[in-house]
């Protein structure tokens, strides 16, 4: 195994364009060091992100911000800028493993993971975040929801490496949460999750929604019906049950030891109605 | 596989080492460099029984490459005592016998001070989940949230 410190995004992208062996990148590790360490993963080339300029900082942009691929979670957790703007994409990151993980990983390696309970990944979904990518033909910026193709799959073409991840601007009355399903309170993988990000007219009904499931798809997956059925309303009991049950019906979870079938489907749908609920009150939302 | 040579800094001291580029921190500190408080227990990032501080931040020294140690802050265990007189977390896990086997115990110092660097006073709740990465088969935790808490109120001066 060879290690590269890259000192740019470009030579980062050719040397795993160039590589014909197996490549991983390298931000906060703790995904790939626990591969390594199983002994699943071999690979040829290892290639060290985090010395790229600027690809650990927080800059605000377009009245948004852009995430750095290799900021840590914890980091992200201190910016009082991003925090209140998206409290929810935050909350989510934050969810991920110990004190000692958050120091380390990334929302953007939580995401080239590739697995659908990813906690950092429905809450950029629901932000409409975009992905920068370089690759060995130059950049491109993709949405977030397009990255996730299938459990540990992704849609990036060899030697293309995701740079920064952008939240973008959003109006005063707006605001977002996630909330996940785990058998204890810390440290474990979302049986079934939700995040949903809204917009408030001036009456208190919602403009625009965003509803997002995880764990209930190979994938992370957009309910888009979930969302439709909130405009309008002030997220009223009987628009909340509807809501739910076009979460259910969209969920096509696996049935594991975590959880069933019926429970991750049932789960994923009352997550989302709470998460709204939250969201709601966080955008300014009063019934 | 060609060994890297890294230049770092650990607990103040200037270090330079030679690693493989598939080793850990923590297989450095405790087989390169001697400093064997930092414990492997799951090698896999989940007991934070390896716990050090890397640049200010706490991390799991099993889930970092030696390699990307190069320019670094380091802080480990072994620094944690000034000379022969003990850290007041130190003083107080002893007093309060918050340990048994003591594997668990120098990644639990480090972790606990790295929170009461960043917050002398937390709650009992905010201190648990703190730690929550850090796994003790032996106590039960409940001696260590109170050595701890022993330990943040003599810092505050209380």
């Amino acid at each position: 195994m060879r290690y590269l410190a890259a000192k740019t995004a470009g030579e980062a992208a050719a040397a795993l364009a160039a590589e014909p062996g197996l490549t991983r990148i390298l931000a906060g590790g703790t995904d790939v060091l626990v591969q390594l360490k199983s002994g699943l993963v071999e690979p040829a080339l290892i290639v060290d992100i985090k010395q790229i300029p600027g690809i650990a900082e927080i800059v605000a942009e377009d009245g948004g911000y852009r995430i750095g691929a290799a900021v840590p979670n914890a980091v992200l957790g201190e910016h009082a800028g991003v925090v209140a703007m998206w409290p929810g994409v935050v909350e989510g990151a934050n969810l991920i493993g110990s004190t000692q993980v958050q120091g380390r990983c990334t929302m953007v390696g939580n995401l080239c993971n590739g697995s659908p309970a990813g906690d950092a990944v429905p809450g950029l979904i629901a932000a409409n975040a975009v992905a920068r990518i370089v690759g060995p033909n130059g950049q491109r910026d993709l949405p977030v929801a397009d990255i996730p193709t299938g459990p540990g799959k992704t849609s990036l073409a060899k030697g293309e490496v995701i740079t920064s991840v952008f939240l973008p601007a959003r109006p005063a009355r707006a605001s977002d949460a996630y909330l996940r399903f785990i058998p204890r309170t810390e440290m474990d993988i979302a049986v079934a999750s939700a995040a949903v990000s809204l917009e408030l007219n001036a009456d208190d009904t919602v403009k625009a929604a965003r509803v997002v499931l995880g764990a209930v798809a190979p994938t992370v997956i957009v309910a888009e019906e979930a969302g439709r059925i909130c405009v309008g309303s002030k997220l009223d009991e009987a628009t909340l049950a509807r809501m739910a049950a076009a979460c259910e019906a969209v969920a096509k979870p696996i049935d594991d030891k975590r959880g069933t079938v019926a429970f991750r489907t049932k789960t994923a749908g009352t997550l989302a109605k709470r998460a709204a609920l939250t969201a709601y009150t966080r955008a300014g939302g009063t019934k | 596989m060609k060994s890297i040579p890294v230049s770092t800094t650990i607990n103040g001291d200037p270090y330079e080492f030679l690693c493989a580029p598939d080793e850990t921190l923590l297989d450095v500190l405790r087989n390169r460099l001697g400093l064997t408080g930092a414990k492997e227990g799951c090698g896999t990032g989940d007991c934070g029984a390896c716990s050090v501080t890397l640049n200010g931040r706490l991390v799991c020294s099993c889930l970092v490459l030696g390699a990307e140690a190069g320019g670094a802050e380091i802080t480990t265990i072994e620094g944690m005592a000034d000379g022969d007189e003990l850290h007041p977390l130190q003083r107080h896990f002893i007093d309060g016998a918050a340990l048994q086997c003591g594997v668990c115990t120098p990644g639990i110092l480090v972790a606990a001070k790295a929170l009461l660097d960043k917050n002398p006073d937390p709650t009992d709740e905010e201190l648990r989940y703190w730690l929550a990465g850090n796994l003790c088969r032996c106590t039960g935790y409940d001696k260590i949230i109170r050595a701890v808490q022993a330990a943040a109120a003599e810092m505050r001066g209380a």
